[in-house]
């Protein structure tokens, strides 16, 4: 049975995923990128084999994705994270039509077709408003685990307005309410709720049609989850693979050229 | 001269040309000979060339900064003495030309003895006050070239409404003609300027020529780094006899390329049209970007707007040279304000003859006046025509707003969308 991997090297984590021919998940792994980019494209390769329970020769072809997908020197080919969203959103979800991405550090919005085809794109540009990076300043500020702060978020009931838009200058606000003593939770919300306007109006560029399915790393944040909900006015499709999608478009990728080449009857070149 | 040594003629010659023109600005500021700093939209060229006037374009000395890589130097400068990072790149590297007394990566610059802008550019005028400021005594002439008032409604000779604009471009050329007497020392003859209008005429003629030769598949020049050459020669050689020359010679080689199936790339496999300005910054290698797709520049605003409507290839009437001139610059540089406010029309006119597969918008950062209306303008388009499009800011100067990891990010995730949309 042939296999195919997806490893989604991020600027701040690195996710790989091991499919089987059906196109299900048989293996995953997540760790942090750190400074060696093609040890963590590796390291996450290997304990997604692990979890697998594979060796990597069972392993037909690998697509790497994300900004450091030119890093992934054991791929056979690289597909940017746009076109991996878009793909893995809606194998997951087959309803989506809009995806919102957020990642550590840049958010998209991707209109797809049924099949997952990108019909258009916006993403933030030169600056990382908008994006986990800004919530890892309020933790920093605060002083709260990067974990805890959508729980803490979920407890507010008069959200403070957030207003710069950089991420440096976000610390400098919000230890401003602190001197002016609002609640922590409120301050939380604020943060959030910034980030997730942000993410509307790229959103709003590319058209917001629903479905929307919200990916990367932030859809861990339970707090970033309803801020985003609450702004669209509709629940976005959130799941436990979220923060994998980018690397299960990659490795659906991989499986359609497989079957590309099994339809051609030609031999798979390039294959491991 | 064999087949061969035609193929890349055009390059070569433009680089010689821009050479020696910029030679020549070293030998005017030398000898302190009359110069006229003046803008690719409406530069009058044919008018100053009358006088012997040397030309200096600005925007070209600022641009050549970057593509020389000493921009951020420039840029520096100007932000040290005050200038804010959100002010035009081409401005600011120009204030620290001025400020370095003419010192250019191409030569010396010379002093400004006449500026003439045009309302083209809202910040030329800015622009112009600087040089007020700076050299106090140096006559700055704004000639206000009526614009279109509504999209597609141009007026053309035989409407009483072109009269008029004419007239009113006509006078304030007879104004503009009274202070090149004073600043040349010499007194205007008409003749000379039916001379530079005969050579603006078979220069015309061939740049858009050379336009239309690139809706042949494969394209046989790229419009975007191939084109900025032609733009500088179109630009700096307007009105004279090797202008016109190098383009008929142009026109020569990329009809050879064509005829021999030789195209811009080996194997063109989408064409593209530019939108806005370049990113001269990384001028190379942002094209280089698309190339590794198979993407081939064939057509692009850029060479409409910053040739001040020169695409258009107006014939100026040499039985009646001052009306004509007039008509001429106010057809041109209403063209070429369209060509930036209008862009969507433009390229919707291009889609067909081009044969085009997607459009790249490339609005710039430090360029409010081109890059403004490009987000409503694609939006119009693709609810028009559906052409896939990609939308990518960088800055024309500024390396520091220029993400190269960002664009490519980008272009590929649009020439992924491109693949899948040709394998279905």
């Amino acid at each position: 049975m042939p296999y195919c991997a997806g490893v989604d090297v991020g600027s701040t984590q690195t996710k790989a995923v091991v499919i089987d021919e059906r196109q299900a998940i048989v293996g995953r792994a997540l760790i942090d990128t750190g400074a060696n980019v093609v040890a963590a494209a590796e390291g996450a390769f290997a304990a997604a084999l692990e979890d697998a329970g594979l060796l990597e020769e069972a392993i037909d072809l690998v697509v790497g994705t994300g900004y450091g997908r030119y890093r992934v020197t054991f791929g056979n080919f690289q597909i940017t994270e746009i076109s991996c969203h878009a793909r893995g959103a809606v194998h997951v979800f087959p309803g989506t039509r809009t995806v919102v991405d957020m990642g550590g550090q840049d958010t998209k919005a991707i209109r797809v077709g049924p099949t997952g085809d990108v019909l258009d794109f916006c993403m933030n540009d030169k600056c990382a408003a908008g994006t986990g990076r800004f919530l890892g300043a309020a933790s920093a500020a605060l002083e709260i685990p990067i974990d805890e702060l959508g729980p803490t978020a979920l407890r507010s009931e008069r959200p403070v307005p957030i207003t710069t838009t950089c991420t440096v200058f976000a610390e400098s606000e919000v230890l401003s309410w602190m001197a002016r003593g609002k609640k922590i939770e409120d301050i939380l919300l604020g943060v959030h709720q910034s980030i997730v306007s942000r993410a509307i109006g790229l959103m709003r560029r590319v058209g917001i049609e629903r479905e929307v399915t919200f990916t990367g790393g932030v859809t861990r944040n339970v707090g970033m989850v309803k801020a985003l909900n609450d702004a669209l006015g509709f629940p976005a499709n959130v799941s436990p693979e979220s923060h994998f999608i980018g690397a299960i478009g990659a490795a659906l990728f991989a499986m359609d050229r497989i079957r590309e080449r099994r339809a051609a009857s030609e031999p798979a070149e390039g294959a491991r | 001269m064999s087949d061969d040594s035609l193929i890349g003629r055009g390059v070569a010659d433009g680089g010689r040309l821009f050479r020696d023109w910029f030679a020549a600005l070293e030998r005017a500021a030398a000898e302190g000979r009359p110069s006229a700093y003046v803008f690719v939209m409406g530069s009058l060229a044919e008018l100053l060339r009358a006088f012997d006037i040397n030309l200096v374009f600005p925007e070209i000395n600022s641009l050549q900064t970057a593509v020389r890589r000493v921009a951020h130097e420039y840029l520096n400068e100007a932000e040290d003495y005050g200038y804010s990072p959100d002010i035009c790149g081409y401005v600011k590297a120009d204030v620290a030309v001025q400020l370095r007394k003419g010192a250019h990566p191409m030569g010396r610059i010379p002093p400004p003895s006449l500026a003439v802008l045009t309302n083209a550019c809202n910040t030329y005028i800015k622009w112009g006050e600087i040089w007020e400021r700076m050299y106090g005594d140096v006559p700055v002439f704004t000639l206000d070239v009526p614009g279109t008032r509504t999209a597609g409604g141009e007026t053309w000779p035989g409407d009483p409404d072109f009269a008029r604009d004419r007239d009113y471009v006509l006078r304030q050329i007879e104004e503009l003609i009274g202070i090149c007497e004073r600043v040349s020392g010499r007194r205007f003859d008409i003749d000379r300027l039916r001379e530079a209008l005969g050579h603006a005429n078979a220069m015309g003629a061939s740049f858009k020529q050379v336009l239309d030769l690139n809706r042949s598949r494969p394209a046989p020049f790229n419009a975007v780094t191939d084109g900025t050459i032609y733009l500088g020669v179109a630009n700096g050689f307007r009105g004279t006899p090797e202008g016109a020359a190098y383009f008929r010679d142009l026109v020569e080689e990329l009809q050879h390329k064509i005829d021999h199936g030789l195209g811009t790339l080996r194997d063109e496999k989408y064409r593209l049209v530019f939108v806005g300005v370049p990113c001269y910054p990384i001028f190379r290698r942002f094209n280089e970007m698309f190339v590794e797709w198979g993407g081939a520049f064939v057509s692009s605003t850029y060479l409409w707007f910053a040739s001040g409507g020169a695409n258009l290839a107006w014939t100026y009437d040499l039985a009646r040279p001052l009306e004509s001139l007039a008509e001429g610059v106010l057809v041109s540089v209403r063209h070429a304000m369209d060509a930036m406010f209008f862009q969507d029309r433009m390229v919707a006119g291009m889609l067909a003859p081009y044969a085009i597969d997607g459009v790249v918008y490339h609005p710039i950062k430090s360029c409010r006046t081109v890059s403004t209306g490009l987000a409503d303008g694609r939006r119009a388009l693709t609810d028009e025509t559906n052409i896939p499009s990609l939308f990518i800011e960088s800055d024309m100067m500024d390396r520091r707003v220029v993400s190269e990891a960002q664009l490519k990010n980008r272009i590929d995730a649009f020439f992924e969308g491109l693949a899948t949309k040709r394998a279905r």
